[in-house]
């Protein structure tokens, strides 16, 4: 699976640079947020600017790395989701769960306040 | 479009194949003709539904063996779609698999419940064989 990252104002922000996060994939983005929680990281945004699809596995990932943010007294985010993407979590009631941002800057001044 | 277009596939029960079958789904949606909503969100949501399908057929497969294939029939006629998902594995029965709990976050069990948002009706059928997920919904 394709992610880049990078870290601005102590928010670890991963890039999922791929157009579908599913069953296929998304075990090893679920891994890369749990290692960060571990490693001692306490702030998390995943953008998801280039996921054009996801499936009850990509939102299971994600899911994954909200509680393990919360067993690990950090934060996990989520920023620019396409609109087909964000109807998913609207679906399931995730929405209510995440705290979704529509871009990388709004979600990171959001850590900071 | 005619009055019948099938579409029978057969891949092996991996993961990697998910792409392939999700976009045949788009595509059909993509060429109804005289579908009156919205064909992007009809293309999402066949796309997953047939992931959603393909992934619970290799999830409930039985022993390990690279050779297993999944098979797909995808049938419209007139208005009707029908998505078979057929699998010799083990099978499950999705009656017995209950509603997600919103109050509570699980990484799993949206699956079914997608697919049973999404579609009109759900069956599952299972014989010495092989087993069968059956969706349908009506596009118009």
């Amino acid at each position: 699976m394709n992610l880049a990252s990078e870290t601005r104002n102590d928010v670890v922000i991963i890039y999922v640079k791929e157009e579908r996060l599913d069953a296929h994939n998304s075990t090893e983005l679920k891994s890369a947020v749990q290692k960060l929680f571990e490693d001692g990281k306490k702030n998390v945004l995943v953008d998801l600017k280039d996921v054009r699809f996801i499936d009850s596995s990509g939102l299971g990932a994600l899911v994954s790395g909200f509680k393990n943010a919360i067993s690990h007294q950090g934060n996990l985010k989520l920023s620019s989701l396409q609109s087909q993407v964000k109807s998913m979590f609207e679906l399931t009631r995730l929405h209510r769960v995440f705290e979704i941002f529509p871009s990388t800057v709004e979600a990171v001044e959001n850590f900071q306040s | 479009m005619g009055n019948t277009i099938e579409v029978d596939i057969k891949v092996p029960n991996k993961t990697r194949y998910l792409s392939l079958i999700g976009k045949i789904g788009e595509d059909i949606a993509r060429e109804l003709e005289r579908y009156s909503g919205d064909k992007e969100v009809l293309a999402y949501h066949l796309n997953l539904v047939l992931t959603e399908a393909m992934v619970n057929a290799i999830k409930h497969a039985g022993p390990k063996e690279p050779e297993k294939l999944v098979r797909i029939v995808i049938t419209l006629h007139h208005d009707d779609l029908t998505i078979r998902v057929y699998d010799d594995g083990q099978g499950f029965d999705i009656n017995t698999i209950p509603a997600p709990n919103f109050e509570e976050l699980e990484d799993r069990g949206r699956g079914i419940f997608l697919i049973r948002t999404l579609m009109d009706s759900v069956a599952y059928r299972k014989n010495c064989k092989e087993n069968m997920l059956e969706m349908k919904k009506k596009l118009s």
